[in-house]
């Protein structure tokens, strides 16, 4: 088995694993440090793929700030509600069998996607390349998300303001 | 070298995986990391099938995805943060007063 095999299998077990004990973790704080386990996972699955600029803005952005923010979350709520927080579940099945439905459906929309059968060369600097299309091609969506986050900047003021 | 397919596999799993803990979990906080599990699965398919084509364009809509996914967080905590402090519950089953 090449180097590379052996690191996206030791990579996608560890990203599944860890993706399950998000889902089944009965302690909350357990959950999101597997949640920042599978987002690092994802991190190295995208230097596999040869995304570096990506992995390292998943590391940067997901690992560091999501995670930070939802730690917070968590011991702000633990402090307001006065107890622990445990997890409980509902409707079980009904949730098991639409997430297989969800499952075969997207099995049935990727088997059937016609794909290159020899990849076209990537471009020499792939971060180059993503560097100037975002400020030409997709210049407008880059704008827009600037817009975006002044409004998420706003909107959580709004919600963190003192009660009059 | 690992076929891309291995990749859409995987992030197929990873995201039935957030599907469930979506349908299944009644604390709104699992159910949010949920979503971002899901997130990432598309990003993962996303980067995957970019890799095959050979363009940057997929890496620039995970770019996408990414950001809006993070500021997604910060406004959505806040309000479930809001929410425990007005109401001091754990279920979403009980939250109906945005419901109009």
């Amino acid at each position: 088995m090449s180097l590379e095999a052996a690191a996206f299998w030791g990579l996608a077990l560890v990203l599944l694993a860890s993706g399950l004990a998000v889902v089944l973790s009965k302690n909350l704080f357990h959950s999101v440090l597997y949640l920042a386990l599978a987002l690092v996972a994802t991190a190295g699955l995208f230097l596999l793929l040869q995304a570096e600029f990506l992995a390292a803005v998943q590391i940067l952005l997901y690992a560091g700030g999501v995670i930070t923010i939802v730690v917070f979350a968590i011991v702000v709520t633990e402090r307001l509600v006065g107890e622990r927080l445990v997890q409980t579940n509902r409707g079980i099945v009904n949730g098991g069998l639409v997430s297989l439905a969800v499952l075969i459906a997207i099995i049935i929309f990727v088997t059937r996607a016609t794909l290159p059968q020899t990849p076209p060369p990537p471009p020499a600097d792939l971060t180059q390349a993503i560097g100037r299309d975002l400020l030409t091609r997709f210049v407008l969506p880059f704008e827009l998300l600037a817009v975006l986050f002044l409004a998420a900047l706003l909107g959580a003021l709004f919600f963190a303001r003192k009660e009059e | 070298m690992v076929p891309e397919s291995y990749y859409t596999a995987l992030s197929a799993i990873l995201f039935t995986i957030g599907v469930v803990g979506v349908l299944v979990r009644r604390n709104p906080l699992v159910i949010f990391m949920s979503i971002e599990l899901m997130l990432n699965a598309a990003n993962l398919a996303l980067v995957a099938f970019g890799h095959r084509f050979g363009a940057a364009d997929a890496q620039v809509l995970a770019f996408f995805v990414m950001t809006v996914a993070a500021a997604e967080v910060a406004v959505g905590l806040a309000i479930i943060v809001t929410i425990f402090r007005l109401r001091r519950r754990l279920s979403v089953d009980e939250l109906s007063i945005m419901r109009w």
